[in-house]
């Protein structure tokens, strides 16, 4: 049934999934050029993010992400940090 | 100091240098330009085939880098044009009888005769893309829309930007519209926000250009449809002359399915 897939658009189409593909090869090649930025960098980078905010904001250490991308020729790294529901600011401990 | 120097890469091998090398001489010569086209790949000599020129060969461009002939002595005049030459790569030799600053050499030598020199490069990364890259004033890049060959497109595009001839520009070669279409092939918009980079022109895949090839008459001389290959040769020639042509429309026609899957999707 994978014409049906295809005409209803279930399955994902092959551009789609070369054009992700290449999102990720490429953040990996670019930052072979530019200063080797590896996963393990990343986690590092983000526990110190999460250490530095906790002790302003109450957040939420679990769903902070922190990305390498790479939309135009520059690289960016991108943290999205949720902060804990009605907790403004850290209640002093 | 006149010519714009312009050399054709690609890091991938196969995509269409080449092709796109011949066919870009060819339109700009049919505009009444002065061109020489010079093959930088030694040892695996190809443009002259492409344009039909390879029973005239006597010397080539390792003889003039090592002293054994003049450079007017190794430009093969196209006579089915006003003004175009090939200068042939050496067939027995390797990369590394030309150095980059040879290529400059010569390059500052036809710049006051020409308007154009289009240097074909080889695949690669080596020592025949830095020689090819060394004297140009406009690098240009192609791809297939296809996985490897962007990748490979944009380590170029990197080491371009590092050797401070970039960013380049971008000619994607044998899209394939129904492909496109159906989901099939990456789109031109796909390869643009990869590799962020200027469009110079979109050649469609076209069976004119292997029988072009067997017969050794670059397509851009021959007058075909508006969607062809000759077309959009001919369109980037005019778009390296600074005239405003827009990108070839290659939108299939809307078949059915398509219609009726965007209609099921609500689009
Ligand atoms: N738009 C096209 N439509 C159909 N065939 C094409 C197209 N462009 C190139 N080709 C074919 O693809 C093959 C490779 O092309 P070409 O020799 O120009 O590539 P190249 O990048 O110079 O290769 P190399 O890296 O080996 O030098 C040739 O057989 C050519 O005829
Ligand atoms: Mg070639």
């Amino acid at each position: 049934m994978r014409w049906l897939d295809r005409l209803l658009g279930r399955e994902e189409r092959s551009s789609s999934v070369a054009k992700t593909r290449l999102q990720m090869v490429l953040t990996h090649d670019r930052g072979d050029i530019r200063g080797d930025i590896s996963p393990g960098l990343i986690e590092l980078i983000k526990d110190d993010i999460i250490k530095v905010i906790a002790e302003h904001l109450a957040i939420d250490p679990d769903n902070v992400v922190v990305n390498l991308t790479r939309n135009s020729r520059e690289s960016r790294l991108v943290a999205e940090i949720p902060l804990q529901e009605n907790g403004r600011r850290k209640r002093p401990t | 100091m006149h010519a714009k120097v312009i050399t054709v890469t690609s890091g991938k091998g196969g995509v269409g240098k080449t092709t796109v090398t011949a066919n870009l001489a060819a339109a700009l010569a049919m505009l009444g330009k002065r061109v020489a086209a010079i093959d930088s790949d030694i040892g695996l000599r190809n443009l002259d085939v492409v344009m039909g020129l390879e029973n005239r060969i006597v010397y080539d461009l390792v003889d003039v880098v090592e002293g054994r002939c003049r450079l007017s002595q190794a430009m093969i005049r196209d006579k089915r044009f006003a003004e175009l030459y090939l200068i042939p790569a050496a067939q027995t030799r390797d990369k590394m009888a030309v150095s980059p600053s040879d290529m400059v050499l010569v390059c500052d030598q036809l710049r006051p005769d020409m308007d154009y020199v289009v240097i074909d490069s080889p695949a690669g990364i080596e020592r025949g893309f830095r020689n090819a890259i060394a004297p140009a004033d406009q690098v240009i890049v192609v791809t297939n829309p296809e996985v490897s060959a962007v990748r490979d497109a944009d380590r170029i595009i990197g080491l371009i930007e590092a050797e401070e001839k970039g960013p380049g520009q971008l000619i994607i070669n044998r899209i394939k519209p129904s492909m496109v279409a159906r989901g099939d092939m990456l789109s031109i918009a796909d390869v643009l926000d990869i590799l962020a980079i200027d469009l110079l022109g979109v050649v469609p895949e076209d069976e004119a250009i292997l029988i072009s090839s067997n017969r050794g008459l670059p397509v851009a001389m021959s007058a075909t449809n508006s969607a062809s290959a000759s077309q959009a040769f001919r369109n980037i020639a005019q778009r390296l002359e600074g005239n405003d042509v827009p990108i070839l429309d290659l939108a299939p026609q809307s078949g059915i399915l398509s219609r009726l899957r965007n209609w099921v999707r609500g689009e």
